[in-house]
C-alpha cells in the first residue's frame, strides 16, 4: 500500500446522485493553500482569501474559479487543526449537487495538489491523528454503511464512546481484581489482609455478567446493522412465494433483488417499522419431489439454521391429519424462540382444526397487518434491542469480548483448582488484553500503580 | 600522573563490583574508583538480598556469572525462601547478611583478580573528546577522568555506578548534611561536568531507617522470625554441602497509636512534608512519616527488627525509615513494644542525589551522546541492591563487548527479569526510584529463580563469565529434564500398581492405565514422592533423575503448569513477533506529522529499535504505532 500520512487528500464526501447540495471535503497539510489557489471571494475578479488569519469554524461565501471561469457558487467551511474531523486542516465545501459539478470540483482539486482519499481514509486519519480509538473509527464505518434508523442511532452511540467507555470501566474492573491478587504476590511479609479467593471469585463473575450481556446486544447489534434474516419455510404450495412477492410489494424493497447463489432461494430487503428485514425465499424446493432428500434440503436447512427468525408456513387447505402431521413437524424440528408457524391461505380453510397458531390470508389485510407486527414483535424479542442500552455491532468487538469471557472463566477455573495467585493473574492479564484490544490499549504498570495507590506498601 | 586503563569503574557498590568483576574476567585491565577503600560492597540501607522478584535478579546476575550469589552465600546469616505457599514461579530468595563480612568478602573476591586496581580518589571530571566524523551516533566519545587531586587517567570505556553519592544531601528534621551516607561525603564535580556536555539530571530521594542497639531491646516481648531449616544458596556454583554461616534470628513487632501521635508532632520539621526535599521517593518504600500520614485508618504497622551483622550490636529497624528530628525518632521508637528501653545508634535519614533519566542511555546502559560511556544503578534511577548489581552486569558486558567490537548483549522481557527491569527503565523513564517486582514480569510463569541456569547460563558462558564445567553440568540437567518429561508423558501406569499410593495421598483411584503426567498435574501428587514408589526402582532413567532434585523439579514444574506456560509461551511468541519489527536506528520519527506531540519527544529521545520496544514507551499511544507501522510500510 502506498499511503503516506504527509499529503493532502480530497473527496467528495455525499453520496453520488442528483441532490441540492454536494461536499467536497479537502484535509491535509495543504488543504488550506489549495483552497486559496481555486476560492475567490468576488466573482468578477480573483479576490484571494487568507484561510490562516481566518478563525476555525467558520463560513465562508465565494466562487471556484478554473481558467479564469467560475464554476459554482459555493460554500467554505474551515476547520483548523487539531480542531477538525481528521485532526488536519480540513476545507468543506458545500457546491450546488450533481455527479457533473462535484466532479469537475474534485477534478480542480487534485489538479491543484491534492490526491484522491482512499475509501475510510478521512476516518484513518482521524484514527491515527488521535482524534478517535478504534472502537469509534469503526463505528464511523458502520454510521456510513447503516441503513436504518436504529442501525444509525447505535452507530452514532458508538461514536460517542459509548462502548469505549464500558471498556474503560470493565478494564478498570480487571486491573482491580487483578491488583488484588497480584498484591500477594510482591507483598506477602508487608502485614496486609488479602482478600479471599471466593471475593476475587464473585468479582470476576460479576464482571463476566456485564460483558455477557454487551455479547448478547450483538444479536441485537446485528440485527440493527444488518437487519433481521427472516425465512420464510415450509412445504411446497404453503404459499411461501406468495407471501414473500406479498411483502415485497407492499413493503419498500432497499436493496435490489439479489440472485442466491443457488437457484433455491431468493433474498430481498425490506423494512417494517424501522427495522430491516432480509427475506430468505426457499422457493427452489418447490419442484423437488423428493422432498426429504432432496439436495435442496441442506441449502434449506443452511439457511434455516442461519436465520435470525423462521416462519413456517401451514397451507390451511390441507386436510386434518396433513395439517396436525405438519404442526408435530414444526414443534418438533424448530426452536420456538426464533420462529413461528402460520397458519396460510385462511380464506380457504376446509376443516375446523383446533390450534393457537396465527393465521393470514393474503386478501385480509387486517391479517397481514398482524403478521407484521408479529415480525417486529418477535424480531425485537430475537434481538432484545433497548434504546438504552450499548450495542455492539462489529464482529471484531464480539470477538474481543468472548475471548475477554473466555479467560476471566479461565480465571474462575483456575481458582477453583486451588491454584495460586501467578496463574491466576495469567488468565486476568489476558482478559485485560482481549478487552483492551477493542479500544487498542496495553497494560502494565497499571497494576502496580492502583497497588501504591490503594495499599500501605513498604516494610 | 598519568595512568591508563581499558575500563574505568567510578564507584564500588554492587553496580560497581560486577562491572569491574565482569570486564576483569573478560580479559581487560580494570580502574576501580571508590571515594573510601573499607566502603566496597557496603550495604547503606538494608541488611539483606534477594526478597520478591529481587531474588530473581540474583539468580539471574548469578548465572550470568555476575558474584553478588556468591557473596550473598559466604555472609549470609539467615535464608529464607519466600512465598513457598504459592507457586514455583514466584518463589524467591531472600538472605539476611553480615554487612560487614559481606563487604569484607566483595573487597576480596576484587583483590583477587589481577586484572582489577582499586583507585582511591574522587572523580570529578571526564575527560572526553569530539566523537569522529564517521560515528554520527554520538557526540563525543570517552577518553578517561580526572580526580580531585587533578590525576588523569586514560581508558576507552567509563561506567558510572556512582549510588546516591552525587551531589547528595542527608536531612534529618531540619538538620541538612551534605553526604552520600551518615559519616561519609558527598562526590561533586561530576554531575556539573556531565551536565555541561549536554546531560539531563533530576534528583531522587531515597530513606533509611534507624539502627539500635541490640542490648537495649526486649526481644521477649516480640514475635521471633526464624529463616529455612535448610538454607539454599543463590549460587549455581553450590550444587551439595552448602556452608553457611550460623544462622540467626529476625524479629517482628509494630507501630501503636502512641507511636504515630508522636511522629506527627515532628512532622512541621519534617523535610518531606516542608517541601525541603524535591526529590521523589519511591512509594513502595515509603517512610514512616509517609504511611501514617497517608494510612490514617490503619493502626498499626510492622516493624522488623534485623541483626544488621552476626556478633555485633546494630539492629536495622525495618520499616520505620524516616527522616523526622532525631529526638522524635528516639522517642517514637520508645513507644514500641519491646523497644520501651532502646537506644538509637545511628539515625534514620533521607538522601538526595543526581540521577541521569534513563532516556539518555541506550538499552546497553551507553550513553547515547558520549560513546564508550555507561552508567548503572541508582544513577540510573534504580533503587536496591540486586537492581544496581544486575545493571552493573549488563554495563560491564556490553562496555568489553564494545571494545572487542562485538554485538551489544541486550536481554529481552521474555528472558528474564534484567531484561524486563533494563527494558522498562529505558522506555518507561520511571520517575520514582525503580524496584524490581514480579508484577513487572509479564512473563512471571516462566522467568523463575529455579529456571534461571536454563535460560541465562549460555549467554555467561559465551562472554567467558562462566566456567566450562558449569555448563557441561547444565547440558547434562538440560537433557535430562526433557527426556524426563517426554518419558512422563509417553509412559502409562495402572491402576493395580498406583491405586495403592493414589489412596495414601488422597487422591482419586485410577480405574484404568492413565498417562504419568496426568498424574503429576494432580495437585496432591508430587513427582519426588512418586518416583520413590517400588515400581520405579529398577527404571535406569527416574534413577538417574533422583540423583538431582532441581532436575525433579524442573520436570514435575514443566507437567504440572505446562497449560499455563504453553499459554505464556504464545504470549511470548507474539510478543518476539513485535520485537522483529525493527526500526532502523535512523528512522526520523518526525516525518510522521500525524504522531502526537509528546509520542514524538518521547520516541526521539527513547530512539526504540523494534514496534515491541516503540509500544511499551511511555506516552506513546496505539495509534502512534499504527501511524509509525503504516509508514514505514508505505
Amino acid at each position: 500500500m502506498n499511503f503516506s500520512l504527509t499529503d493532502t487528500i480530497a473527496a467528495v464526501s455525499t453520496p453520488p446522485g442528483e441532490g441540492g447540495i454536494a461536499v467536497i471535503r479537502i484535509s491535509g497539510k495543504n488543504a488550506f493553500v489549495i483552497t486559496q489557489l481555486i476560492f475567490s471571494k468576488t466573482k468578477d475578479m480573483f479576490t484571494k482569501i487568507n484561510l490562516n488569519q481566518e478563525k476555525s469554524h467558520t463560513i465562508h461565501f465565494g466562487y471556484l474559479i478554473s481558467d479564469n471561469s467560475v464554476i459554482d457558487e459555493v460554500l467554505l467551511s474551515v476547520f483548523k487543526n487539531p480542531h477538525s474531523y481528521t485532526g488536519e486542516d480540513v476545507i468543506e465545501i458545500s457546491s450546488h449537487g450533481g455527479t457533473y459539478v462535484s466532479g469537475k470540483i474534485l477534478q480542480l482539486i487534485l489538479n491543484n495538489g491534492a490526491r484522491l482519499a482512499e475509501p475510510g481514509e478521512f476516518t484513518k486519519r482521524a484514527f491515527l491523528n488521535g482524534r478517535i480509538d478504534l472502537s469509534q473509527a469503526e463505528a464511523v464505518a458502520d454510521l456510513i454503511k447503516s441503513k436504518t434508523e436504529t442501525a444509525h442511532t447505535a452507530s452514532i452511540r458508538q461514536l460517542e464512546g459509548s462502548l469505549s467507555e464500558f471498556v474503560k470501566k470493565n478494564r478498570q474492573k480487571i486491573i482491580d481484581v487483578t491488583s488484588l491478587v497480584e498484591l500477594e504476590l510482591d507483598f506477602a511479609d508487608e502485614g496486609l489482609e488479602f482478600v479471599k479467593k471466593d471475593e476475587v471469585k464473585k468479582m470476576i463473575i460479576n464482571i463476566c455478567k456485564d460483558i455477557k450481556k454487551i455479547i448478547d446486544s450483538y444479536i441485537a447489534g446485528k440485527v440493527i446493522r444488518e437487519g433481521v434474516n427472516l425465512v420464510i419455510a415450509g412445504k411446497p404450495n404453503s404459499g411461501k412465494s406468495s407471501l414473500f412477492n406479498f411483502l415485497l410489494k407492499s413493503d419498500r424493497a432497499i436493496v435490489s433483488t439479489v440472485a442466491g447463489t443457488t437457484r433455491d432461494y431468493l433474498e430481498e430487503s425490506i423494512i417494517i417499522n424501522g427495522i430491516m428485514f432480509n427475506l430468505t425465499d426457499t422457493a427452489g424446493l418447490r419442484s423437488s419431489d423428493d422432498f426429504i432428500e432432496s439436495e435442496g434440503i441442506h441449502r434449506s436447512r443452511k439457511k434455516i439454521s442461519q436465520a435470525d427468525l423462521i416462519v413456517y408456513l401451514i397451507d390451511s387447505s390441507m386436510n386434518k391429519k396433513d395439517i396436525t402431521d405438519e404442526i408435530e413437524f414444526f414443534n418438533k424440528n424448530f426452536d420456538v424462540n426464533k420462529s413461528f408457524a402460520l397458519m396460510s391461505k385462511s380464506d380457504l380453510k376446509k376443516n375446523e382444526i383446533k390450534h393457537s397458531l396465527p393465521e393470514i390470508s393474503l386478501l385480509d389485510e387486517p391479517s397481514v397487518e398482524n403478521l407484521k407486527n408479529l415480525l417486529v414483535q418477535k424480531s425485537i424479542s430475537v434481538s432484545s434491542v433497548s434504546a438504552n442500552e450499548i450495542t455492539i455491532t462489529n464482529h471484531r468487538h464480539k470477538l474481543c469480548l468472548e475471548n475477554t469471557i473466555k479467560s476471566l472463566t479461565d480465571a474462575v477455573n483456575t481458582i477453583d483448582k486451588n491454584l495460586s495467585g501467578e496463574f491466576i493473574s495469567v488468565d486476568l492479564r489476558n482478559a485485560m488484553t482481549h478487552l483492551g484490544e477493542i479500544t487498542g490499549e496495553v497494560t502494565n504498570d497499571e497494576i502496580l500503580n492502583n497497588i501504591f495507590r490503594n495499599f500501605c506498601i513498604g516494610k | 600522573m598519568k595512568k591508563y586503563f581499558d575500563i574505568i569503574v567510578i564507584g564500588a557498590g554492587h553496580a560497581g563490583i560486577e562491572a569491574s568483576v565482569c570486564t576483569a574476567k573478560m580479559g581487560f585491565k580494570v580502574g576501580l574508583f571508590t571515594m573510601d577503600l573499607n566502603a566496597i560492597g557496603r550495604m547503606s540501607c538494608n541488611p539483606a538480598i534477594g526478597g520478591t522478584a529481587k531474588g530473581h535478579l540474583v539468580r539471574e546476575i548469578d548465572a550470568l556469572g555476575g558474584i553478588m550469589g556468591q557473596i550473598a552465600d559466604k555472609t549470609g546469616i539467615q535464608f529464607k525462601m519466600l512465598n513457598t505457599s504459592k507457586g514455583p514461579a514466584v518463589w524467591s530468595p531472600r538472605c539476611q547478611s553480615d554487612k560487614n563480612m559481606y563487604s569484607i568478602e566483595a573487597a576480596n573476591m576484587i583483590k583477587d583478580l589481577k586484572e582489577i586496581d582499586i583507585v582511591q580518589g574522587v572523580v570529578n571530571e571526564l575527560i572526553i573528546e569530539e566523537a569522529e566524523k564517521s560515528n554520527q551516533k554520538y557526540k563525543f566519545s570517552i577518553k578517561g577522568v580526572k580526580t580531585e587531586n587533578n590525576s588523569f587517567y586514560f581508558c576507552e570505556s567509563v561506567i558510572i555506578t556512582s549510588g546516591t553519592f552525587l551531589n547528595a544531601v542527608m536531612h534529618t528534621g531540619k538538620s541538612r548534611l551534605e553526604g552520600g551516607r551518615i559519616g561519609e561525603k558527598s562526590a561533586t564535580g561530576l554531575s556539573e561536568c556531565m551536565r555541561t556536555l549536554g546531560f539531563e539530571t533530576g534528583r531522587l530521594k531515597t530513606g533509611t531507617p534507624p539502627r539500635l542497639d541490640k542490648n537495649t531491646i526486649d526481644f521477649g516481648k516480640t514475635e521471633t522470625q526464624n529463616g529455612d531449616e535448610i538454607p539454599k544458596p543463590f549460587s549455581h556454583k553450590i550444587y551439595n554441602n552448602f556452608p553457611y554461616q550460623k544462622q540467626v534470628d529476625c524479629y517482628l513487632t509494630h507501630t501503636n497509636e502512641q507511636t504515630h501521635a508522636i511522629l506527627r508532632t515532628g512532622f512541621e520539621d519534617s523535610p518531606m512534608f516542608t517541601g525541603r526535599i524535591k526529590g521523589i521517593g519511591p512509594r513502595y518504600c515509603p517512610s514512616i512519616e509517609d504511611k501514617i500520614s497517608r494510612f490514617s485508618d490503619k493502626p498499626r504497622h510492622q516493624i522488623f527488627l534485623e541483626p544488621e551483622t552476626l556478633d555485633g550490636d546494630s539492629i536495622y529497624m525495618n520499616g520505620f525509615s524516616t527522616s523526622l528530628p532525631f529526638d522524635v525518632q528516639q522517642k517514637a521508637a520508645n513507644t514500641i513494644v519491646g523497644l520501651e528501653k532502646v537506644k538509637l545508634i545511628k539515625q534514620g535519614y533521607a538522601v538526595e542525589y543526581d540521577f541521569f533519566p534513563t532516556h539518555q542511555i541506550y538499552l546497553t546502559l551507553e550513553s547515547k551522546l558520549v560513546s564508550g560511556l555507561f552508567t548503572a544503578g541508582q544513577i540510573n534511577g534504580t533503587s536496591g541492591y540486586e537492581e544496581a548489581a544486575a545493571q552493573g552486569l549488563i554495563a560491564g558486558i556490553n562496555a568489553g563487548l564494545k571494545l572487542k567490537n562485538e554485538e551489544p548483549f541486550i536481554l529481552k522481557r521474555s528472558e528474564s527479569y534484567i531484561g524486563v527491569l533494563i527494558d522498562d527503565l529505558i522506555n518507561k523513564c520511571p520517575e520514582e526510584p525503580y524496584r524490581m517486582f514480579t508484577s513487572c514480569a509479564e512473563y512471571r510463569l516462566v522467568l523463575r529463580q529455579d529456571n534461571a541456569d536454563i535460560r541465562l547460563m549460555k549467554y555467561g558462558y559465551k562472554f567467558g563469565l562462566i566456567e566450562k564445567d558449569l555448563i557441561e553440568k547444565l547440558d547434562v540437567k538440560i537433557n535430562l529434564i526433557n527426556e524426563g518429561i517426554k518419558y512422563f508423558e509417553t509412559n502409562t501406569i495402572s491402576p493395580k500398581i498406583v491405586n495403592d499410593y493414589l489412596q495414601s495421598k488422597n487422591s482419586s483411584e485410577l480405574s484404568q492405565n492413565e498417562f504419568l503426567s496426568n498424574l503429576i498435574k494432580r495437585n496432591e501428587i508430587k513427582l519426588s514422592d512418586l518416583i520413590e514408589m517400588d515400581a520405579f526402582k529398577e527404571n535406569e532413567l527416574l534413577n538417574i533423575i533422583k540423583k538431582d532434585p532441581e532436575t525433579v523439579n524442573q520436570i514435575e514444574i514443566e507437567i504440572k503448569y505446562k497449560g499455563y506456560i504453553e499459554r505464556q509461551n504464545e504470549h511470548i511468541r507474539n510478543f518476539e513477533n513485535n520485537e522483529n519489527i525493527k526500526i532502523p536506528s535512523d528512522f526520523k520519527f518526525e516525518k510522521i506529522k500525524s504522531l502526537s506531540a509528546e509520542a514524538l519527544e518521547k520516541l526521539k529521545a527513547v530512539k526504540p529499535a523494534s514496534i515491541g520496544q516503540a509500544m511499551r514507551i511511555a506516552g506513546v499511544r496505539p495509534s502512534d504505532i499504527s501511524a509509525i507501522m503504516i509508514y514505514m510500510r508505505g
